[in-house]
């Protein structure tokens, strides 16, 4: 059974979001990959506001494909997450508490998110057209010169994720393809 | 000799970009589709069934498969027997502008690695010309996700590792891509040659159907066993855990130095797009 996470994620309920749970995710988000990562934590860095308010903010590691006319965005998948572990404890400490992508993470991301309670949920990598089906809002926050990079708030309903690691640094990648193997025993 | 402007080759091109990116070749569906049917493990066939309605919408609504619509690699196999006057490169360029504008697909690629300023247009193509005897020109286009490419690698072993080295390097590679690469993958491995022989041999193969075995019955078994190894490191779809982490294994091998045994493997995610047109 799916739970329903109503958004902003605040660190308390971060907390009771446990790896391998499959949520629906409701509210707004926002996008950022590499090339906004790296600008948004050079304004951390200098100890300077964020374009848009980062507390309980949940970040979706995105470049979404133009929208054709008529339509809200174009195809919306998750992006490998590592190439943000480098930004994501800044992130974190800043007040995100939610991240969505897809793959591993290192460990001083994991550490950051049990320290200050945090979620990473994994969307299904290479499914864009079915996940931009969620996506009923879009529009341009900042960086337009990054293009597909740009950062983008969304207002999502229902956007089907997995939790992969939790506060506690439980891991799905792990316990699932162990479960997996331990069946076929 | 038959005589033909490069630019024949730009609305092609444009055309097959377009395609590649929204429709899934059949026989990827097919084997993921085989997939689902055989997969034992509830997860991971919650995850198939997504990945089968996704391609379904996508071809439905000529949206993109996936978001990432890759750096676009096109392989020209001209015949020998053709002249073809004006700029190839130049023509095989608008191609890709042109496809990528007018199938809203995503500009992906900067100018510069280092100082890394987006083209715009999805230019320049990675292109790869090969000389082969007649008078017709095959095109076909492959959007290269990055997510796989990045999870990609390169042995130059040594002869006394033998196919044991080299499977459990292909293995190696694959498990320790994990959920990155968006599994299920198709994996493409070159054997042989030298250093950039190797890799082009890999990227090559992934173009190759997943119909098709090696025409080589040595290698043909070989991919065989490498997928059933594979498939037993219960990666799974998304790496969430399963038996289905593969959806073919494809090996193109050549000649190589007494001294040497390069193998590469390049991984292409579930999104294994190619599409080909003969001009």
């Amino acid at each position: 059974m799916d739970r329903r996470i109503q958004l902003p994620i605040t660190r308390e309920t971060a907390r009771t979001i446990k790896s391998g749970e499959s949520c629906l995710l409701s509210g707004v988000i926002y996008t950022a990959r590499d090339a906004a990562h790296k600008r948004l934590c050079e304004l951390l860095r200098e100890g300077r506001p964020l374009p848009f308010d980062v507390k309980d903010a949940t970040i979706y590691y995105v470049g979404p494909t133009p929208a054709k006319p008529g339509r809200v965005i174009g195809s919306a998948g998750p992006t490998t997450s590592y190439r943000m572990d480098a930004y994501s404890p800044a992130m974190i400490e800043a007040g995100e508490t939610g991240m969505i992508g897809k793959g591993k993470r290192g460990p001083e991301v994991v550490e950051a998110m049990k320290r200050f309670g945090a979620v990473y949920f994994a969307a299904i990598g290479g499914a864009g057209a079915l996940l931009s089906s969620c996506i009923k809002e879009a529009e341009i926050v900042c960086y337009e010169d990054l293009g597909a990079e740009a950062v983008r708030r969304l207002r999502v309903e229902d956007l089907p994720v997995v939790c992969v690691i939790d506060s506690e640094g439980n891991n799905l990648y792990e316990s699932g393809r162990n479960a997996y193997l331990a069946s076929q025993k | 000799m038959r005589e033909l402007s490069a630019d024949a080759l730009t609305g092609v091109i444009a055309r097959l970009c377009v395609e590649a990116n929204c429709v899934l070749p059949c026989d990827v569906k097919a084997r993921i589709e085989e997939a689902r049917k055989t997969e034992p493990w509830e997860t991971a066939q919650g995850i198939l069934d997504r990945i089968i309605e996704n391609y379904g919408i996508a071809e439905a609504n000529a949206v993109p498969i996936c978001q990432d619509t890759g750096v676009c690699c096109v392989f020209l196999k001209i015949g020998q027997d053709v002249h073809l006057t004006g700029d190839i490169r130049a023509a095989v360029d608008e191609g890709v502008r042109r496809g990528y504008a007018e199938g809203y697909l995503r500009k992906s690629v900067v100018k510069d690695p280092l100082r890394r300023v987006n083209t715009g247009d999805n230019t320049p193509a990675m292109l790869y010309t090969e000389l082969v005897p007649g008078d017709r020109i095959e095109i076909t286009v492959a959007p290269k996700g990055f997510g796989s490419e990045n999870m990609s690698r390169l042995a130059m072993l040594k002869p006394s590792d033998g196919v044991e080295g080299v499977k459990a390097f292909i293995r190696k590679t694959v498990e320790e891509a994990g959920p990155n690469p968006c599994p299920p993958v198709v994996v493409g491995v070159g054997i042989g040659g030298t250093f950039d022989k190797a890799a082009y041999l890999a990227k090559k193969a992934l173009m190759r159907s997943t119909d098709e075995r090696n025409a080589d019955p040595y290698y043909a078994a070989l991919e065989a066993e490498l997928l059933e190894s594979i498939n037993a490191l219960g990666v799974g779809p998304q790496g969430f855990g399963g038996r289905t982490t593969a959806l073919a294994v494809n090996i193109e091998w050549m000649p190589t130095h007494i001294a040497g045994l390069p193998v590469a493997v390049n991984i292409n995610c579930h999104v294994t797009r190619h599409k080909t047109a003969v001009l």
